[in-house]
C-alpha cells in the first residue's frame, strides 16, 4: 500500500494522455459528511428524481442491491441476496485480504494524476462481488451523487463476477440539482472469472460545469462474457475517458455501446478499447453520438493479437445542429488470422428519411424526433429488461431536451 | 377529387412537368405510362408535396382544398399516401412502428401484416436490406393502416418476383376498392357504385392491369401529358409502336 501511494504521489501532477488538462487544486477533497441511511424513502424528492434520471431506484423496486454514495460519504450499501455482496471499499479494504488482490491490479496508480488522486484522496466507492455459481435476479444499483459545489469526489469500484455467475449492475452518476461545478474521477476494475457473465451500465447525468474523469480497466476469462454500457446524455463541460478491457481466456466476448449526446458546452471525449488476447475471443463496439452544439470524439480501439479472434467496431454520429463528432476508429491485428472490420459514419439526418416519414403524417419535428430516437435505440442483447427501460428512458429524456 | 390544373414544376432552372391538367374524380383509378426521365414519378412527388419540386404555375387541388403550397405531412393528413418505388432506409425505426404512425396509432398490426404476409419483418429496421418484393409489401402495408383516399403508386411491380406479384397487385385492388368478390347483399354494380377511392398508378410494364382495372390511361412524354385513352389500349398501343409513336398525335 505504501508502494502504491508513493507512485501515485509521483503522478500527482502527471497529465492524461487525452482530455483537456484539470486544475486539480481547483476542487477540493476534504470529505464531506452524510448521514447513513437505512431506507432510502427518507431521500428528499429531489435527489429521488435526480437519481431516477440515472437509473437508481430509491424505492429499490426490483433491484437485487443497492449502494448510495453521496459526495464522499457511503449513505446505503445494501445486499438483496445470497452470494451478492455490496460493500463500501474503504470497509472491504480493512476487512478482507482479498480485495487488495484487485485493488490497483488492472489499472496503474500512476497513469495520470487522476488515477493518483483517486488513490491519495480516496473517498470511498463499491465493490460487488457475485460468489461463484450465483446468479442476481435483478440489477445492482449503484449511485455516486454529488451535492457539494466544487467537490473532487474521489471514487474507486471494484466488480468481481466470480465463476459461473451472472451479474448486473447499473451505475448512476449524477450531480444534485443546484450543483453546477464539480470534479468526478471514477477508477473501476472488473474481473469477469471464468464463464461468468456480467453486464455493467453507467449512465451519467451530470451539470453543465462538471468535469468526469472515469478511469476503467477490465479482464474477462475464459468463456466469460462483459456487456459495457456507457450513457451520457446530459450537458457536462468535459468528459474524457477510454475504457479498456482485456479478453484473456478462450472465447471470451466484450461487447461495448455507447450512447452520447453533446449539448451546446460539452466536450466529450469517449473511446473503447478491447484487447483479444486468447483464442476465439469475440468483440464489438458500438457508438452512436449526437450533437446539438457539443463538441464529441468517440474513438474506439480494437487489438487482435492471437489468430482466429472477430472483432467489429461500429461508430456513427449525427451532427443535429451545430458542434462536431470526431470518429476515430482504430483496428490493430498483430498476427494473420485476425477478422476485424469497422464501419464508421458521421452525417446530418437524411432529409429523404424526414421526407418519408412526413409523408406518413409526422411533423417536420415529430419526424425527427423518431429518428433520432431511433438512431440511439441500439439492441443490447442480454440486457435485463429493467436496464433496457433506463436506457430507453434516457434516450427519451434526451430527445425532449433536444427538439 | 384530385384537380391539377395548368400545372409547371422546375427542379432548379429545369422545367419538369409542362402544364399538366388531371382530374381524378373519387373511385376513378389512372394509370400513367411513360417511358424513364419521362417525369412520372416528379409528377407524384409534386403531388405529394415534395420541396424539391417547385411548382412554378398552376395549382392543385385536393377534396376542394388547394394544396399546392400545403406541407407533405398536412397532404398526408388529408388523405394522400404514396406507395414509393424505393423509400430511405431508417436505422432504429422499425417497420412495426412505421405502421402505427401510419394509422395514428390505432391499428391491428399484426393482422394487416399477416394480410400482406409481412408478419417477420415487423420487427425489422424499415426498408433495412428489403429486397424489391419486400419493399413494396411494406409500402402496402403501411398505406393500408394510413387508409388513404388517394393512392399514388410508383411503379409497384417493379423489381417483384413473380411469387409476389399476385399479392401485391390483387393488394393494390383491394386498395382501390377495386376487388371483386361475391357480396349477397350488394351486387357488383353497386359495388363499384360505393368507390370512393382514387388510384394514380405509374407503370412502365403494364403488368399490373393483369390485377387492377384502371378507368383511364394517360401517356407521361417529356413532361407532358400527352393521349389519354383506355389503359389497355394505350398499354397496346406502346408495346406495338413504342412511346415515341403514340405521342404523336399530341407534339
Amino acid at each position: 500500500m505504501r508502494d502504491l501511494d508513493e507512485k501515485a504521489l509521483r503522478a500527482k501532477d502527471k497529465k492524461a494522455l487525452l482530455g483537456p488538462d484539470i486544475d486539480l487544486d481547483a476542487y477540493h477533497s476534504e470529505p464531506v459528511s452524510h448521514e447513513y441511511v437505512r431506507d432510502l424513502g427518507i431521500l428528499s424528492q429531489a435527489d429521488k428524481d435526480r437519481m431516477i434520471l440515472a437509473g437508481v431506484d430509491a424505492d429499490e423496486k426490483e433491484r437485487s442491491g443497492t449502494y448510495v454514495q453521496k459526495d464522499s460519504a457511503v449513505i446505503h450499501a445494501r445486499s438483496g441476496q445470497d452470494g451478492l455482496e455490496v460493500i463500501p471499499i474503504k470497509d472491504a479494504l480493512q476487512q478482507y485480504d482479498w480485495v487488495k488482490d484487485y485493488y490497483w491490479k488492472l489499472i496503474a496508480v500512476d497513469t495520470d494524476k487522476y488515477t493518483a488522486r483517486a488513490k491519495l484522496a480516496l473517498h470511498n466507492g463499491y465493490v460487488i462481488r457475485a460468489s461463484a455459481g450465483s446468479k442476481v435476479v435483478y440489477p445492482v444499483q449503484a449511485c455516486l451523487y454529488l451535492e457539494k459545489e466544487g467537490l473532487s469526489q474521489n471514487v474507486h469500484n471494484i466488480i468481481i463476477a466470480e465463476e459461473g455467475s451472472e451479474l448486473h449492475i447499473i451505475t448512476g452518476c449524477a450531480t444534485a440539482a443546484h450543483v453546477q461545478r464539480g470534479l468526478h474521477v471514477g477508477i473501476s476494475e472488473f474481473y469477469v472469472k471464468k464463464n461468468a457473465k456480467l453486464s455493467f451500465t453507467m449512465i451519467h447525468h451530470f451539470a453543465e460545469e462538471m468535469m468526469v474523469r472515469p478511469r476503467s480497466v477490465g479482464v474477462v476469462e475464459e468463456g466469460g462474457l462483459f456487456l459495457n454500457n456507457y450513457v451520457c446524455m446530459k450537458p457536462v463541460k468535459s468528459l474524457q475517458t477510454y475504457p479498456t478491457t482485456y479478453l484473456d481466456g478462450k472465447g471470451a466476448v466484450a461487447r461495448f455501446h455507447s450512447l452520447l449526446v453533446g449539448s451546446p458546452g460539452s466536450e466529450m471525449d469517449v473511446g473503447g478499447r478491447i484487447v483479444l488476447r486468447a483464442p476465439e475471443t469475440r468483440a464489438e463496439i458500438i457508438s452512436r453520438a449526437i450533437t446539438n452544439g457539443g463538441n464529441i470524439i468517440a474513438r474506439g480501439d480494437l487489438v487482435g493479437e492471437v489468430p482466429g479472434v472477430k472483432a467489429h467496431l461500429e461508430c456513427r454520429g449525427l451532427i443535429l445542429n451545430k458542434g462536431s463528432i470526431h470518429a476515430i476508429p482504430e483496428l490493430e491485428g498483430k498476427v494473420d488470422g485476425v477478422e476485424m472490420s469497422h464501419e464508421a459514419a458521421v452525417g446530418k439526418i437524411a432529409q429523404d428519411e424526414i421526407l418519408y416519414l412526413m409523408s406518413r403524417g409526422l411533423s417536420e419535428d415529430e419526424a425527427t424526433a423518431t429518428i433520432v430516437r431511433g438512431f440511439l435505440s441500439v439492441d443490447i442483447p442480454g440486457l435485463p429488461a429493467q436496464l433496457k427501460a433506463q436506457i430507453d428512458r434516457a434516450v427519451e429524456q434526451s430527445d425532449q431536451d433536444m427538439m | 377529387m384530385l384537380q391539377i390544373e395548368d400545372l409547371q414544376v422546375m427542379i432548379g432552372n429545369k422545367e419538369i412537368l409542362k402544364h399538366i391538367d388531371l382530374e381524378i374524380r373519387p373511385g376513378e383509378t389512372h394509370v400513367m405510362f411513360g417511358p424513364n426521365g419521362s417525369g412520372k414519378t416528379s409528377l407524384l412527388m409534386t403531388i405529394m408535396g415534395y420541396p424539391q419540386y417547385r411548382v412554378a404555375g398552376g395549382k392543385i387541388v385536393f377534396k376542394g382544398e388547394d394544396i399546392t403550397y400545403m406541407p407533405i405531412n398536412e397532404r398526408a393528413k388529408l388523405g394522400i399516401g404514396v406507395s414509393y418505388q424505393r423509400p430511405p432506409t431508417i436505422h432504429g425505426v422499425r417497420t412495426r412502428q412505421m405502421v402505427q404512425i401510419c394509422a395514428e396509432g390505432d391499428v391491428d398490426v399484426e393482422a394487416l401484416a399477416e394480410k400482406m404476409n409481412f408478419s417477420g419483418f415487423l420487427e425489422r429496421d424499415i426498408n433495412a436490406g428489403f429486397s424489391g418484393g419486400e419493399i413494396k409489401r411494406s409500402e402496402l402495408l403501411q398505406l393500408m393502416a394510413q387508409d388513404a383516399d388517394l393512392l399514388l403508386f410508383d411503379e409497384p411491380e417493379s423489381g417483384v418476383d413473380l411469387e409476389n406479384i399476385s399479392l401485391i397487385g390483387n393488394s393494390i385492388s383491394e386498395l382501390l376498392q377495386r376487388d371483386f368478390k361475391l357480396n349477397a347483399h350488394k351486387s357488383q354494380k353497386e359495388r363499384r357504385k360505393e368507390r370512393t377511392r382514387m388510384g394514380l398508378i405509374i407503370t412502365h410494364t403494364g403488368f399490373i392491369l393483369d390485377y387492377v382495372t384502371a378507368d383511364k390511361g394517360q401517356v407521361l412524354y417529356n413532361g407532358m401529358l400527352t393521349c389519354t385513352s383506355h389503359p389497355r389500349e394505350i398499354f397496346r398501343c406502346i408495346s406495338k409502336v413504342g412511346y415515341g409513336e403514340c405521342v404523336k398525335c399530341a407534339i
